[in-house]
Parts: structure tokens; C-alpha cells; sequence
């Protein structure tokens, strides 16, 4: 159905007589004549002459639309990333060491770390996050306090400037969850820098890690975003389109990557892409010629400014090619677990606002929450919840033991997809007619949770 | 530091449990549910072998075994994984082999587990090794416990009994039977007591055995007490009646039995999951967790939510007991372990039926007995309704009188 090619990103054919292909239409739907008079009439009435010639009262305009006229625009033009290192292998952080006692408790650090972005969450990130919605854009305040207490270089070692000692899956994994509780989408606006810098942390060479990572280390942390996903349906991560053919000194890739957090702002991209049949990462930086950033705003996840990454022979150098197959594999599973632990900050969201609203909302002469069919769905937001949390913690601690975690990521993920799902749904029908205006963040949420089990990649623990 | 992995000291107990669960319960598994109301004789020489190592030391409790918390400090200090983990861990694999079978082990029955949870320290060394039933629910009380209508009357060193009880589990073949009743109706649930009262008491009578849709091999009994005499020391606990606990003194029993109930759908559960990904392989169907699920078959797709739905109640359950293991309140997350297994039981096993089609309708397989062995996994101990009323209520922070 729908085009990847450079040229046509989702064009569709399309014709007064065939319907489909736009407004959501399949191809099955025809027009009659009366449905051709009617699509002329509105052609005329969405016409700008209209506005032209006084006709109508100008509407606003956002910049930021949903349309194709969306922005369009090149690669962001950052900094340049000096060379060094050589193509060795980088440094690595040794795995997490098992106690062989089953513990649910968070090491001091951890709940320490945790606390700290759980009130972050709290006072600065929830309260900016209606606006945020609106703007479709992370408020740079925001963007600058996330990196003071630490976000990038979460997964960063530290004899490379970061904080990390051995792997810290289960760290962050409590950072994505209790930051998700504030908002989930200014957290991926947040965690996305990270995301790259633990990529180059964990599959990097030497070369790639002293060429990139002191970006993320310094004060000027660069906006960086992980590129999987593509827009396409029943995408597989495993089987990217967007292609890399070896070419001189390096590689040339072509292809769209969707769900790309804050697009044209990033300066660097770490990029999924298939090289000789298998899939591979890719660096890629910004400034490279054939990069085209098109504005994607999507159903929720507003405030990390999602897009689309247009690819259209772009040229890299050799030091590109970050990791091999089994890594690329690797990281599609952790970015899974970063979504599913970003569920479960934002389903934790959900029940602590409905929690108290069914307590105060009165209905027949006393609260709702005094009616089974109320408080039986408070009672599964909070059971489930749990299983997703613990689901998504026993997968992340075997990450960080350096533990097989394939079976792990792939249970939290579907488990997270669908109930957290429903937690959305429930939270909002919990607010009748308040959940659905967004007086109320619980739309947001609604909207927010649909994003698991659809987004790969953006995010990583 | 996170670790939701078996704890290594049990894992040798997990394996044994899943050993005797394959190579003694599961051959004779159809066999009783078959011959309904025939005593699994087999049973006798299991009991003797888990009794052995027990008194070994080399398990913490192999069967459906008491839970309780000492009262004295622990000299240890941090986390402990103990009598609690190894109990459920050990009770999912023996129910793996089949749950009617570990319902009917002697002398690990739903009593014993009220006996060590509530009983003091004279009684406990008193009851040791006897095989203890539970008796709670009667013909007009299911849900509602507090409204027990059996009644206890003091009469000089002894209590009389009088009702009907009924659902008790080895009601006939057990030693003694654990016996709810009220000292006083007018007080409410704060009168309710437990009674122990010996098989061979004349005033206590099984009025029959129960046809069920499922654990056949376990007996459910119907018990009349008729001016039933038991010796005032038989009542487990404190006699006082204390309307400020009220009824928290009988209900902490069940903190501990839900998480055992909660793990006896979470083996049962594997069962089925464990057959039928094998079934699958075998019709040409690829599990693939790396690739979404919806690229795989409708089977595959299938499989993994109902994995990863097993998952969530298999850990909620690990998550109850570490709890208690560790002293840690767990009523809410016992009730959730329950809610979530019960439910999670039902669904997983009754979908590998369908996924099987006929094969797995048929008595040719376990799965059709599995299909009806795990609905009383969400009924008793507490239906699915009760446990989340109980989470409803401490989410929310209402009392039994604002949310009924």
C-alpha cells in the first residue's frame, strides 16, 4: 500500500474518482455522484481564496500541522564532530553482579537516582507538560534541568565522562518509569540524547566513542535521536527498508525512518539500516548532505516533536558502522524495554490521578468510587500495573546481569502494549466526559500509552 | 539490588518438586480424575518421601505446607528469601503435575496452613504432623465469611459445635478439620473462631462427597457437626474476643494461603503453555521474540500474550510471598497475586485448549483436564470478585462499610 521511497513518502494515487489513499479512505471506496459534488464543494471551501478574498475570517494557523504542509526542512546544521580514538574496541562496563537472592528492592544509588527524577517529574516536568502538548515541543528550560541531573550520560562509563560502573539496564529503567510519571512525552524528549550516548556506550569502538561521546558529557549536550522505526505497517525491526551499500570509504544509505524525537534539532542520529542482508546501526550526523527532516506530529508523544528522517544517498565515512547484527538486535530489545518501562511510569500516572477523582466525584449522593463497577477497574489499573512493572524489572535486571532477555523483553512488551492500553482507557472512562478534554491529562495519557508496541527505537536503557 | 530470578538456594527444591511432579503425579494424574472419590494410595509413599526431607532440612516446605511469621526478631538483618518463596516455587511445580493431586497430599492441607498461621506455640508443637482440612464455607455463606452461621457454645472445658460445612477440601480423608465458627452471632465477625476437631470426634459426620467439574483426585466434602464436642484448648489462638481486631486474626490466614493458590494456577497454567508450545512446534508454528507479533502467526501471536499474561501473575505470586517472607505487609499484593493468577489460569489454559482443537479437547491430552482444573483456582480462597474488592478497598483507602 504505502511507498517508502525517497521521492514519495506515502503519496498515495489518488484521483477525484478513487478515494483512497487519503483521509484515512481505503482503496475500496468509490465516488458516486453525489460524493463528487460534495468533494468539489468542500475543495472550495477549504480553498485559501476564500480567506483571499475576505471571505472567511482568517483561522490560525499552527506551524506545527498535521498536514503534508507540515515543515520541511534540512538536516539540522550543528556542530562538527572532530575524529579521534582509534577502531578498537571501546570501553565497556562489566555486568551487574547477582546477589542469587530474589530482591525487589533498588540498590541505594538506584533509589537514589530514582527519588531524584521522580521529583523532577513531579516539579518540573508534569507541570509543563499540557503546554508542551500544545507546542508540540519540549520547553528548553526543561531540556537544560534534564541534563543537570544527569540524563545522558546515565549509560555512559565513567572513565568516558559518564556514571555508569557496570550496566545500568535496571537504573535505567527506574529513570524512564519514574520520569514517564511526570510525561511521557517530554521524558523521550529528555531520555533521547541518552539513548544515542548509550548506544556509543555499549557498541561503540574506541574511535566512535572519543568522536561522539564528549559531546554528550560536556555541557552542550547535542539534541540525538535513535532512529528505528519506519513508516510503514507491520514494520519489522529486524528487517529494515532503509538500505546501506558499501561505497568508497564508507557507506551510502537511503530510506525514512519515523518516530524520530525532535528531528530537526538533532545533530546526530544513530540510524537502523540493512548492509548486505543484515540489519546494522548507523551514525549519521546532521549536517550530511541528502538529509531531509519532515515534521511527523503524531496522536500522542507531542512533546518530543516527532518526525520522519528522509535518507536520500546519504553519504558516511567507514567510522559509521556502530556494532554488528547481533547488537542491532540487542538494541532493538532495549529500546523495547525503555518503552515499556516509560508504560509503566505513565499507567503509575493514570492510577494515581483517577485514585483520588472517583474518591471526590459524587454521583446518586455518594463518591463513585463506593460502586463496585468503579472501584473494580481502579483495583485491575492497580494489579496489572504491577504485572507490567514487575514483568518489565525482571527483564531489565537480567539485562543488566548480562542474562539472556529476549523471552523477558518480548513478554513485557506485549504485556505493556495491551494493558497498558486499557489502564489509558480506563483512566479515561473513569472521567467520563472529563477524561475527554483536556482540562484533564488523562487524554494525553490515553494517547501517550498507544505509543507502546508501535514505537521502536528513540529510547534505550 | 533487582533480582527476579529463582533464588539459588531454592532451586535445588524446585527441581526436586518438578521431578516427583513428572514422574509420580503426572502418571497417575488422569487416573484420579477418573476414578473420582478413590484415594490416591500413591500419595502415601510421597507424603513419607517429602516428610524425610523435611526433617532433613533440605526443603523448606514441599507441599501446600504452613506459612508463618516468627514472632521473635531475626538475627539476620536484609533481604530473606525463605519458608514463603520455597512454598510457592515448590507448589508451582507440583501443581505443573497436577493440582488435584497436591490438594489431597497428606498432611499439607489448607489447615495446616491456618494451624501455622494462627495457632500458638503449644498448639503448633500439639498439631504437629497431623492433616488438617478447612471448613469454612457454608451452604449459605460463600463469599460473606463473616457471616458464619455455625455456632461454638463454651460448655464447662469444652466448646459444642453445631452446622453444616461444606467445600472442605480432604474433608474425608484428612486427620482433623479446622472449623470456623461463632462464639457469638450478635458480636460479629470479631466472634468467629477456628476449632480444631479430630477425625474421630462422634459429634462430626461426613454427609457426602461432592461430583466436580474439576480436581477430581481431591475430595470435597459435605461435614455436619452436631452437638460437637471439642476441648477448649483446640481453639486455635486467643479465645477473647476482641471487637477492636476484629476479624483480622482468621482472615491473616488466608494472606498466607492466596499466594498458594495464586501459584497453584501459575503451575497449572505452565502445564498447558508447556504442551502446547510444543504442540505448536510440532504443527509448524515459529515463536519468535524478537519479531512482532503481529508479522507472526495468529497461533504464535496468541501464545506470547498468554505467555506474557503468565508471566505478570507468576511474579505478582514470587512478589506476595517474598513479601512475607521479609515481614512486610501483603494482603493487598496477595489479593493482587490471586486476582491476576485466577483470572490469568482460567484464560491461559482454556485457550490452549481451542489452539490444540480437538486434540486438546480430547481425553487423549492433559489439556482438556487442565481447562477444567483451574476454575476453582479464581473461587476459592476467594473468588476473583473478592480479591479485587480487597484491592479496591486498599487502593483506595475505603473501609468494608463505604465500599461493600
Amino acid at each position: 500500500m504505502s511507498s517508502n521511497s525517497v521521492n514519495e513518502p506515502l503519496k498515495l494515487p489518488w484521483s477525484l474518482l478513487r478515494a483512497g489513499g487519503r483521509h484515512g479512505l481505503s482503496d475500496a471506496e468509490k465516488r458516486d455522484p453525489i460524493g463528487l459534488a460534495v468533494a468539489a464543494l468542500n475543495r472550495i471551501a477549504s480553498s485559501d481564496l476564500l480567506d483571499s478574498l475576505g471571505l472567511r475570517k482568517a483561522s490560525e494557523r499552527s506551524v506545527y500541522r498535521v498536514t503534508s504542509a507540515g515543515f520541511r526542512t534540512a538536516g539540522n546544521v550543528g556542530r562538527t564532530f572532530a575524529r579521534a580514538g582509534r577502531a578498537t574496541q571501546g570501553n565497556r562496563v562489566p555486568a551487574t553482579r547477582n546477589t542469587g537472592l530474589f530482591d525487589l528492592t533498588p540498590s541505594e544509588d538506584e533509589q537514589m537516582l530514582a527519588d531524584v527524577v521522580g521529583e523532577f517529574a513531579q516539579e518540573v516536568v508534569r507541570p509543563a507538560a499540557s503546554d508542551a502538548n500544545e507546542a508540540c515541543a519540549a520547553p528548553q528550560e526543561m531540556l537544560k534541568a534534564s541534563l543537570e541531573i544527569g540524563l545522558p550520560i546515565l549509560g555512559v562509563p565513567e572513565e568516558l565522562g559518564g556514571i555508569a560502573t557496570e550496566r545500568s539496564a535496571m537504573a535505567g529503567t527506574l529513570v524512564h518509569e519514574a520520569l514517564a510519571t511526570g510525561d511521557m512525552g517530554l521524558a523521550v524528549a529528555a531520555l533521547s540524547p541518552g539513548a544515542v550516548a548509550t548506544a556509543l556506550s555499549l557498541w561503540g569502538t574506541d574511535e566512535q566513542q572519543s568522536t561522539y561521546l564528549p559531546a554528550f558529557t560536556g555541557d552542550e549536550v547535542p539534541a540525538a535521536a535513535l532512529a528505528l522505526s519506519e513508516p510503514t505497517a507491520l514494520f519489522d525491526p529486524t528487517t529494515p527498508a532503509t538500505v546501506a551499500l558499501a561505497q568508497g570509504n564508507g557507506y551510502v544509505l537511503n530510506g525514512v525512518k519515523s518516530g524520530v524525537v525532535r528531528g530537526a534539532d538533532a545533530e546526530l542520529f544513530v540510524v537502523g539500516a540493512e548492509l548486505d542482508g543484515k540489519p546494522r546501526l548507523f551514525i549519521v550526523e546532521s549536517s550530511a548532505d541528502g538529509i531531509t527532516i519532515e515534521s511527523d506530529p503524531s496522536m500522542g508523544l507531542r512533546a518530543a516533536s516527532l518526525s520522519r528522517l528522509v535518507l536520500k544517498d546519504v553519504a558516511v565515512e567507514r567510522i559509521a558502522l556502530l556494532g554488528d547484527a547481533s547488537d542491532y538486535l540487542e538494541c532493538v530489545r532495549f529500546s523495547r524495554l525503555a518503552w515499556c518501562a516509560l508504560a509503566v511510569g505513565t499507567g503509575q500516572a493514570v492510577l494515581d490521578y483517577v485514585t483520588p477523582y472517583v474518591k471526590e466525584r459524587h454521583a446518586f449522593g455518594e463518591p463513585i468510587a463506593h460502586r463496585q463497577s468503579v472501584a473494580f477497574m481502579v483495583a485491575n489499573i492497580a494489579i496489572e500495573l504491577q504485572g507490567m512493572r514487575l514483568v518489565t524489572y525482571k527483564a531489565a535486571s537480567r539485562v543488566a546481569q548480562g542474562l539472556p532477555a529476549e523471552r523477558e523483553i518480548a513478554l513485557a512488551r506485549r504485556l505493556c502494549a495491551e494493558r497498558g492500553m486499557q489502564i489509558g482507557l480506563d483512566g479515561v472512562q473513569l472521567l467520563g466526559g472529563h477524561g475527554f478534554v483536556k482540562e484533564h491529562p488523562v487524554e494525553r495519557w490515553y494517547r501517550d500509552l498507544r505509543a507502546i508496541g508501535v514505537m521502536e527505537g528513540a529510547v534505550l536503557v | 539490588m533487582i533480582n527476579l530470578e529463582t533464588p539459588k538456594k531454592i532451586r535445588p527444591l524446585v527441581d526436586q518438586a518438578h521431578q516427583v511432579a513428572m514422574n509420580m503425579l503426572r502418571p497417575i494424574s488422569r487416573k484420579y480424575d477418573e476414578a473420582e472419590h478413590s484415594y490416591p494410595k500413591e500419595l502415601d509413599m510421597l507424603a513419607a518421601m517429602i516428610d524425610g526431607i523435611s526433617e532433613s532440612g533440605a526443603t523448606g516446605g514441599a507441599g501446600a505446607a504452613g506459612v508463618r511469621r516468627d514472632e521473635k526478631p531475626e538475627e539476620k538483618k536484609g533481604n530473606k528469601n525463605g519458608a514463603n518463596l520455597a512454598s510457592v516455587l515448590s507448589i508451582m511445580e507440583m501443581c505443573w503435575g497436577d493440582v488435584g493431586l497436591l490438594l489431597s497430599m497428606p498432611r499439607q492441607g489448607l489447615g495446616n496452613s491456618a494451624i501455622a498461621s494462627v495457632a500458638n506455640d503449644e498448639q503448633q508443637e500439639r498439631f504437629a504432623g497431623t492433616w488438617a482440612a478447612m471448613a469454612i464455607t457454608e451452604p449459605g455463606t460463600g463469599s460473606d465469611s463473616a457471616n458464619i452461621q455455625t455456632t461454638a457454645r463454651k460448655d464447662g472445658d469444652e466448646y459444642v459445635l453445631n452446622g453444616e460445612k461444606i467445600y472442605v477440601t480432604s474433608g474425608d480423608r484428612a486427620d482433623s478439620v479446622v472449623v470456623w465458627a461463632t462464639l457469638d452471632k450478635s458480636l460479629g465477625r470479631s466472634a468467629i473462631k477456628s476449632f480444631v476437631v479430630k477425625k474421630d470426634n462422634p459429634g462430626m459426620r461426613v454427609e457426602r462427597l461432592e461430583h466436580k467439574l474439576g480436581i477430581r483426585a481431591s475430595d470435597t466434602a459435605v461435614i455436619m457437626f452436631t452437638d460437637c464436642r471439642v476441648p477448649a484448648e483446640d481453639l486455635l489462638g486467643s479465645p477473647e474476643i476482641d471487637t477492636k481486631q476484629g476479624f483480622a486474626g482468621a482472615m491473616a490466614t488466608f494472606d498466607n494461603t492466596r499466594p498458594l493458590v495464586a501459584a497453584m494456577a501459575v503451575g497449572c497454567a505452565r502445564a498447558s503453555l508447556d504442551l502446547t508450545r510444543e504442540i505448536l512446534t510440532e504443527a509448524g508454528v515459529v515463536i519468535d521474540y524478537d519479531k512482532p507479533a503481529f508479522s507472526q502467526s495468529a497461533a504464535a501471536a496468541t501464545f506470547l500474550q498468554l505467555e506474557a499474561d503468565w508471566e505478570a501473575a507468576y511474579l505478582l505470586t514470587l512478589q506476595s510471598a517474598w513479601m512475607a517472607d521479609n515481614r512486610k505487609p501483603n494482603s493487598m499484593q496477595a489479593s493482587m497475586a490471586k486476582a491476576k493468577a485466577g483470572r490469568m489460569g482460567s484464560d491461559v489454559t482454556l485457550r490452549c485448549v481451542e489452539l490444540a482443537g480437538t486434540f486438546g479437547y480430547s481425553e487423549v491430552e492433559l489439556l482438556e483436564k487442565w481447562g477444567r482444573d483451574s476454575k476453582i483456582l479464581d473461587i476459592f480462597e476467594g473468588t476473583q470478585q473478592i480479591q479485587q474488592l480487597i484491592v479496591a478497598r486498599r487502593v483506595l483507602g475505603l473501609s468494608s462499610a463505604e465500599l461493600k
